[in-house]
């Protein structure tokens, strides 16, 4: 695998992440919902390449912590 | 020929006693197609072309009670071409290539289902079923070799090694038939399927659809209007289509929760309409049903002497228009087929690559339904959150409308893979890969504008383009002896614009006026492309051998 680039790839990381939050600012969850999904897209598009997406997909899935995992967190 | 108006809604056939009811052992035929809706009819009408007398039975004694079906794509056009009944359908059926898409209370985007130009039919037609299998049925009458007994319901199915027992209920009181071979087209509570204690399995869609067919005066263009959420119906989508005689096709998504009994009342139903329409709107209904919706197929679709067409073997969500288009796909594959296998032409394994072929186009017509379910009706908040962003991205952003999905239309499938293919040796670009149903182009024959697929089809047809001398005395002869073969193919000809082939008696030439043909099918002098009966391409080469097309036609019927 490791078609998708998991190495520093954004000049200006900081500016990319307040640049992020800020897309957010003044939006209630379902709106920054919507948000989201257009980004994504948007981004997807822009890369097109299926298999790099698919593995994207794949890792972001995979990250998400299973319902036992968020159960046995400490409080 | 000119349409005739005739009430077809209204049409009811006479029930007529065959002497097959007095006979004392069950009088045996070659075929039985069990049901008269359009895809028995279509193989009716394709096999007694081919001399395979017919018998049809149907339990009704009327054509689709309300309209059903509308929207018949350019493919089922051209099959009934072939057929000899297209230019009735189409007459009569309004004929469109564009779709709108609508998002709330903007014009999202549009697309053409048919951008060039150059074939004979559009991408649809809109046709009442009533009509359409009016049509079909007329077709029927003039054909000897088809006897079709309205009434005649199929109550029980006993294969065994010869041949198939029916069991047949008339109001005379019941018969019995004896079979070579049974085509169940009796729809998607196949009678037959249960008898014999198969099933048809898949997903049924939790939602429910209204279907209100109206006769008013309107000026809509005739485009298919697709709505996602608009102000008139919130939260659900709308679609619209213009059918003939001014009657047009509102469907509205209602969700799952909706009381259908409630929901068809006429007094329910006006309002949403007026909604749509304005306040003012004058109109009335013809026809108003509920619907729910399911993605199915059955394992199988031969199942030794008794085969399966239509919705009996198949069903899908009417957004795509796949349900009797792809029915009668399987009419037009299985004909040629079975006519050759009772000729002894073919062994009988011919039939099986009629399952493994239109198991395949059903496989890519219920993923493509099951996809635009999902799309209109998600099923998770998540997916109606990207659903909507789609929409939303889609009236600027070019690429999203690619991913809008309010039905993938009917398209025919493409059978990569077939075992009756035999795979390109040399390279071709272009779209008519061994396997794909043939392109349609304009041309002239015999001193008249012609069509290329009308110069095709019913029998193995090679198209052979010819360079600007045409071809020596040998091929010529080689050319001849096909069309003399057990199985014949008949050359077709493509001669370049301006060229000045000299041409040879009892050969067909079709002049390629504007490049059409060349084009699609990227071919240069000497290249030739080898169709079976049913217009697919199972061959092509860049260079003609007789010996190389008999081999071809010796693969796609099991010969080999
Ligand atoms: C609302 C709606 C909209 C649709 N829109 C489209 C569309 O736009 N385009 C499209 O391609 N498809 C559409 N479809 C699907 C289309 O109507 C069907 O796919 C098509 O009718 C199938 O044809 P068929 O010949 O297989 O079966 P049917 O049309 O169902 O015909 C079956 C026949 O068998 C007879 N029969 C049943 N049992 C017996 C028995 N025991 N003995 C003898 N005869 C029997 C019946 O009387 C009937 O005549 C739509 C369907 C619906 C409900």
């Amino acid at each position: 695998m490791a078609i998708l680039n998991i190495e520093p790839n954004i000049a200006q990381p900081d500016d990319f992440y307040e640049a992020l939050i800020d897309m957010h600012r003044d939006l209630d969850a379902e709106q920054s919902r919507m948000a989201n999904a257009h980004l994504i897209l948007l981004l997807a598009n822009h890369v097109g390449d299926e298999a790099v997406l698919r593995e994207a997909m794949q890792r972001a899935r995979a990250l998400v912590p299973t319902s036992s995992d968020v159960s046995t967190r400490p409080a | 020929m000119a349409n005739v108006d005739r009430e077809y809604q209204g049409l009811a056939f006479d029930y007529v006693r065959s002497p097959d009811q007095d006979a004392r052992v069950a009088v045996r035929h070659p075929v039985v197609v069990v049901g008269a809706g359009p895809v028995g009819l279509t193989a009716a009408i394709d096999l007694a072309r081919r001399g395979v007398p017919v018998v049809v039975l149907d339990d009704d004694h009327k054509l689709s009670v309300g309209s059903r079906a509308i929207c018949f794509a350019k493919r089922t056009l051209e099959i009934w071409d072939r057929l000899d009944c297209g230019d009735q359908m189409v007459e009569k059926g309004v004929s469109w290539n564009v779709g709108r898409v609508f998002f709330q209370d903007e014009r999202v985007y549009s697309f053409d289902l048919l951008p060039d130009s150059g074939h004979r039919r559009p991408a649809f037609i809109n046709l009442q079923q009533y009509y359409c299998e009016g049509y079909l049925h007329e077709r029927t009458a003039v054909l000897p070799a088809v006897d079709l007994r309205w009434r005649n319901r199929v109550t029980g199915v006993t294969p065994d090694a010869e041949g198939v027992t029916l069991a047949i209920d008339t109001p005379d009181g019941p018969y019995a038939l004896r079979a070579d071979h049974v085509i169940a087209c009796d729809g998607s509570r196949s009678a037959v399927r249960s008898l014999m204690g198969l099933e048809s399995k898949g997903r049924v869609f939790r939602d429910r659809f209204l279907i209100a067919d109206v006769r008013m005066k309107a000026d809509f263009p005739a485009e298919r209007w697709f709505w996602f959420d608009p102000p008139f119906h919130p939260n659900q989508s709308v679609l619209l289509h213009r059918q003939p005689d001014n009657v047009w096709r509102i469907d509205f998504q209602l969700g799952w929760d909706a009381d259908p009994d409630l929901e068809r009342q006429p007094e329910r139903v006006r309002p949403r309409i007026r909604a749509l329409l304005g306040e003012d709107a004058e109109f009335e209904f013809e026809w108003i049903s509920v619907y729910t919706f399911a993605c199915l197929r059955m394992e199988r679709f031969r199942h030794g002497r008794v085969i399966f067409a239509g919705d009996s073997a198949h069903g899908v969500s009417p957004f795509g228009a796949r349900g009797a288009n792809s029915g009668v796909q399987d009419a037009d594959n299985l004909a040629w087929k079975l006519a050759l296998v009772l000729a002894g032409k073919a062994p009988d394994r011919l039939l099986d690559t009629y399952g493994t072929e239109r198991e395949y186009a059903a496989d890519e017509n219920i993923l493509n339904s099951t996809r635009a379910t999902d799309f209109i009706t998600p099923k998770s908040d998540e997916s109606r959150v990207f659903r909507d962003a789609v929409l939303r991205l889609a009236k600027d952003h070019p690429f999203a409308r690619r991913l809008v999905n309010s039905g993938r239309l009917s398209t025919p499938a493409t059978l990569h893979g077939s075992a009756l293919n035999t795979p390109d040796a040399e390279a071709f670009g272009g779209a008519m890969v061994p396997g794909s149903p043939m392109t349609d182009a304009p041309g002239t024959m015999r001193g008249h504008p012609a069509w290329l697929l009308s110069c095709t089809g019913d029998v193995f047809t090679a198209i052979l383009f010819a360079g600007d001398r045409g071809f020596d005395e040998a091929t010529i002869a080689a050319i001849r002896a096909l069309g003399t073969d057990g199985i014949p193919v008949k050359v077709l000809i493509v001669t370049a614009a301006g060229a000045t082939v000299p041409s040879v008696d009892g050969i067909d030439y079709f002049a390629d006026d504007d490049g059409a043909v060349a084009a699609r099918l990227d071919a240069r002098p000497g290249t030739c492309y080898l169709l079976r009966p049913d217009q697919h391409v199972c061959a092509r080469w860049r260079t003609f051998d007789a010996d190389r097309v008999r081999a071809a036609v010796a693969r796609a019927t099991c010969n080999d």
